[in-house]
C-alpha cells in the first residue's frame, strides 16, 4: 500500500536530517502507529507522505501511485488529520464540513446527509449548528476528523488525533476509527499515548532522531525486548530516559 | 466551478460572521471621505467661512495702513487684533498664540508719499530741463512691513498671505505715484488725467468639451480620490484573512484537498471585490443625499454611472491582487497589517491623492506613474471632471487589469514554488 524508500528530510535551517534514509512499507488496513519521542521526524513523515512538504532524497509510492504524476488522483485517494484544528471558527461545524466536503468535489443533500451521518456517529449532530469557537477541544477534534474522511479515503493519516482530549472523546475517536478500519481503510497515526498505541494499532515503528529503529506488532515487540512488560518498557528500551527538548 | 461558488459562499460566511470587521470596511471610508471633504472645502471656496485672528501693529496710522487694514477686513478671511505693540505681537506669535502678526512701520503713508513725490519731480524737471530742487535730493530710507509667523504655519499660507499684502502693497504704490503726477500736472484734483483701474484683469475659465460647462468643487476633486484611497485599503483585511488561514492551519488542510490555490484566491477575489462596490456606492450616496445636508456640493454622478463602476470594479481588481500577494507572501499578521497600511499610504502619495503630480519633483513624477491609484485616479478624474468616453479611459483600465493579473499570478507562482513536491 503505502512504500518508502530511503527518504530523507533536512530543513533549510535545520543543522540535523528530520528524517534519515527511512524505508517502510504499510499494508492495506494496517492500523500503523509511528510513535517516537519529541523531535523524533513523526510529523515530518507524515508531511512527506501527504504532500505538505517535499522530502530532500528518497522515494515514496502510495497504492503505486507517487505526487509528481498522481498528485489529484492521490489527493482523492488520502485523508490527512492535522495535529492543529484546521477550521474556521466562526463557521458552524456544518458550514465547515460543507466547505471542506466541497473541495473533493462532493455536493447537495449526499453531502449533506454525509455530513449528517458523521456527526451523528461522533456524538456532534445536536452541535451541528453551533459555531467552531464554542466548541470544546474534544469536540474541534471529532470535526477535524470528519472533514479529513468526508470522500471516504483509503488512507488516513492522522497526526496526534487524541492529543488534549478527554477520556470519553478519546474512546469515542478511537472506536470511530476502529470502524473505519473494519470498513477497509488504512490508518497511520502517530502518538505519544503509548497505552493507546498498544491497544489500537496493529503495527508500530519507533521513531528517533529521524531513523526507523524498531518496527512489528506491538505484541511482538514487547516479547522481543528482555524485561518488557509493555510497549512502553520496549520506547524507553530504546530511546532512553534522557529529555529531548528542543528549539 | 461548484469549488468556486463552494470558496466563495465559505468567504461570504467569514466576513459576514466578523461584523465588527464589516463595519470598519464600511465606515470608515465613508467617515474618511466626509472629515476629509469637510476640510478640504475651504480650499475650493473663493470666500472662506473661518476667521483667522491674526495681530496688526499699525505704527503708521496713515493712508497706507489704513488701506491695508481695509484689504485684510475685505478679504473675510481675518479676524483683525489691533490692540498689541511689535514685542507682544512677535512672542504671542512665537508662542503659537497667533499664527501671523504683520507690523506695518511708523511714517509709512508719509515716507512713501514724499518718496512718490520726489521720484515724479525729478522725471518732470528732466523733462522741463529744470534744476532738481534740494529737496529731491534727501535721502528716504526704504521701509519694511514685518511679517511674523508662527513656525509651525504651513508654507502655503505664508506665500498666500505675502503674496496678498505685496499686491496690496504694490496697488497703494501705483496708486501715490498716479496722485503724484495729477497734482503736478493739474491743479484741479477731480480732473481725471489717468485711468487708474488695471488695464490687465484675469478670468478663470474652466477648459470644457462641447457644451458641457464642467464645474469642479471639493466633492468632485475629493470623492474619487479618497474613494480609491478606501477601495485600496482592502488589502489590510484581505491579506489578514490570507494569512489568518495559514496560522489556524485550514490552508494546510486546502493543501492536502484536490483544490487549486487559483480557485481559493477566485472565492475571496468574488466576495472582496463585491466589498469595493459596496463601499464604492455607499460613498456615491454620501456624495449625494449627505454632503448637501452638511453644507458641502452635492456629487453629480449624472450620465456617469457605468462608468464609474466600471473604474471602480477594475480599481477594486488592482486592490484586491495586491491584496492577495501580500497574503500570500507574508507569514504573520504582524507582518502582512503594518506593511499594508503603509504600502496604500505610499501608493495613494505617489498616485496623487495627496498632492497633485504635476506638482511633484520630477522622479515622484515618474515613478508616480507605477502606482496602480495614479492609473485609477486619472480614470475617475477624467468621468467626473472631463466626461470622457470608455474609449478614453480604456488604457488605465487595461493597466488596472494587468496589474491584477500579474500581482495575481506571483502570489500563485510564489505558492506553487514555496509549496512545490
Amino acid at each position: 500500500m503505502i512504500n518508502i524508500e530511503q527518504i530523507s528530510k533536512k530543513y533549510k535551517s535545520a543543522e540535523s536530517y528530520s528524517v534519515k534514509d527511512l524505508d517502510l512499507f504499510i499494508a492495506e488496513k494496517e492500523i500503523f502507529g509511528l510513535l517516537g519521542p519529541n523531535g523524533a521526524g513523526k510529523t515530518t513523515l507524515i508531511s512527506m507522505l501527504c504532500s505538505l512538504i517535499k522530502p530532500t532524497s528518497g522515494a515514496f509510492t502510495i497504492n503505486g501511485l507517487n505526487y509528481k504524476n498522481h498528485k489529484n488522483q492521490l489527493k482523492q485517494l488520502i485523508g490527512i488529520v492535522p495535529q492543529e484544528y484546521a477550521l474556521y471558527p466562526t463557521l458552524t461545524a456544518f458550514e465547515n464540513l460543507k466547505y471542506f466536503g466541497s473541495m473533493y468535489g462532493l455536493k447537495g443533500k449526499s453531502l449533506d446527509d454525509k455530513i449528517k451521518d458523521k456527526l451523528d456517529q461522533l456524538g456532534l449532530l445536536k452541535f451541528s449548528d453551533k459555531k467552531i469557537e464554542t466548541f470544546s477541544g474534544g469536540m474541534k477534534r471529532r470535526v477535524n476528523l470528519i472533514a479529513s474522511l468526508l470522500h471516504e479515503p483509503r488512507v488516513l493519516f492522522l497526526d496526534e488525533p487524541t492529543v488534549g482530549v478527554d477520556v470519553q472523546s478519546k474512546n469515542v475517536i478511537i472506536d470511530f476509527l476502529q470502524n473505519l478500519n473494519q470498513a477497509g481503510a488504512t490508518i497511520i497515526y502517530t502518538s505519544h499515548h503509548l497505552n493507546e498505541a498498544e491497544l489500537f494499532c496493529t503495527k508500530v515503528a519507533i521513531i528517533d532522531q529521524g531513523k526507523l529503529i524498531a518496527e512489528g506488532k506491538p505484541k511482538a515487540l514487547v516479547e522481543s525486548q528482555e524485561g518488557a512488560h509493555n510497549l512502553e518498557d520496549v520506547f524507553l528500551g530504546l530511546t532512553g530516559k534522557g529529555l529531548r527538548d528542543s528549539a | 466551478m461548484h469549488k468556486l461558488w463552494a470558496s466563495t459562499y465559505k468567504e461570504l460566511l467569514l466576513l459576514s460572521r466578523d461584523i465588527g470587521g464589516v463595519a470598519i470596511l464600511f465606515v470608515m471610508p465613508l467617515v474618511l471621505i466626509i472629515t476629509v471633504t469637510l476640510i478640504q472645502d475651504s480650499t475650493f471656496k473663493t470666500v472662506s467661512d473661518t476667521n483667522i485672528p491674526i495681530i496688526l501693529v499699525n505704527n503708521d496710522k496713515g493712508d497706507v495702513s489704513k488701506t491695508i487694514e481695509e484689504g485684510l477686513e475685505t478679504a473675510n478671511a481675518f479676524k483683525i487684533i489691533s490692540d498689541k505693540t511689535e514685542a507682544q505681537a512677535k512672542e504671542l506669535v512665537y508662542k503659537g498664540t497667533y499664527q501671523l502678526a504683520i507690523v506695518i512701520p511708523e511714517n509709512l503713508s508719509v515716507d512713501l508719499e514724499r518718496k512718490v513725490n520726489q521720484n515724479v519731480s525729478s522725471i518732470i524737471a528732466k523733462f522741463m530741463m529744470e534744476e532738481t530742487s534740494e529737496e529731491d535730493l534727501v535721502e528716504i530710507p526704504k521701509k519694511e512691513v514685518r511679517l511674523y509667523f508662527d513656525p509651525a504655519t504651513q508654507q502655503s499660507f505664508k506665500s498666500s498671505v505675502k503674496n496678498g499684502i505685496d499686491k496690496m502693497v504694490s496697488q497703494i504704490e501705483t496708486e501715490s505715484i498716479y496722485k503724484a503726477f495729477q497734482k503736478q500736472i493739474t491743479d484741479d484734483p477731480s480732473e481725471a488725467i489717468f485711468e487708474t483701474e488695471n488695464y490687465i484683469t484675469f478670468k478663470e475659465v474652466l477648459a470644457k468639451k462641447g457644451d458641457q460647462v464642467l464645474l469642479p468643487n471639493s466633492v468632485q476633486h475629493n470623492v474619487p480620490a479618497w474613494t480609491l484611497f478606501a477601495i485600496f485599503f482592502i488589502i489590510v483585511p484581505l491579506s489578514i484573512n490570507i494569512v489568518k488561514e495559514k496560522s489556524q492551519g485550514t490552508f494546510v488542510r486546502l493543501r492536502t484537498n484536490p483544490v487549486s490555490y487559483t480557485t481559493v484566491l477566485a472565492g475571496k477575489t468574488l466576495v472582496y471585490l463585491v466589498v469595493c462596490i459596496i463601499q464604492f456606492i455607499l460613498m456615491l450616496l454620501v456624495g449625494i443625499f449627505v454632503f448637501p445636508e452638511i453644507g458641502l456640493p452635492t456629487l453629480d454622478v449624472s450620465g456617469r454611472l457605468p462608468l464609474l463602476l466600471l473604474v471602480t470594479i477594475f480599481t477594486g481588481l488592482a486592490a484586491i491582487g495586491l491584496g492577495l500577494l501580500l497574503g500570500t507572501i507574508a507569514t504573520t499578521q504582524e507582518q502582512s497589517a503594518p506593511f499594508g497600511a503603509t504600502l496604500v499610504v505610499i501608493l495613494a502619495a505617489l498616485g496623487g491623492v495627496w498632492v497633485p503630480v504635476f506638482i511633484m519633483p520630477e522622479i515622484m513624477q515618474i515613478l508616480s506613474n507605477i502606482s496602480p491609484m495614479n492609473w485609477g485616479l486619472n480614470a475617475y478624474l477624467d468621468i467626473f471632471l472631463r466626461h470622457t468616453s470608455l474609449v478614453e479611459i480604456l488604457p488605465e483600465l487595461g493597466l488596472l487589469f494587468l496589474f491584477f493579473i500579474a500581482t495575481t499570478l506571483i502570489a500563485i507562482i510564489y505558492n506553487e514554488k514555496k509549496h512545490a513536491v
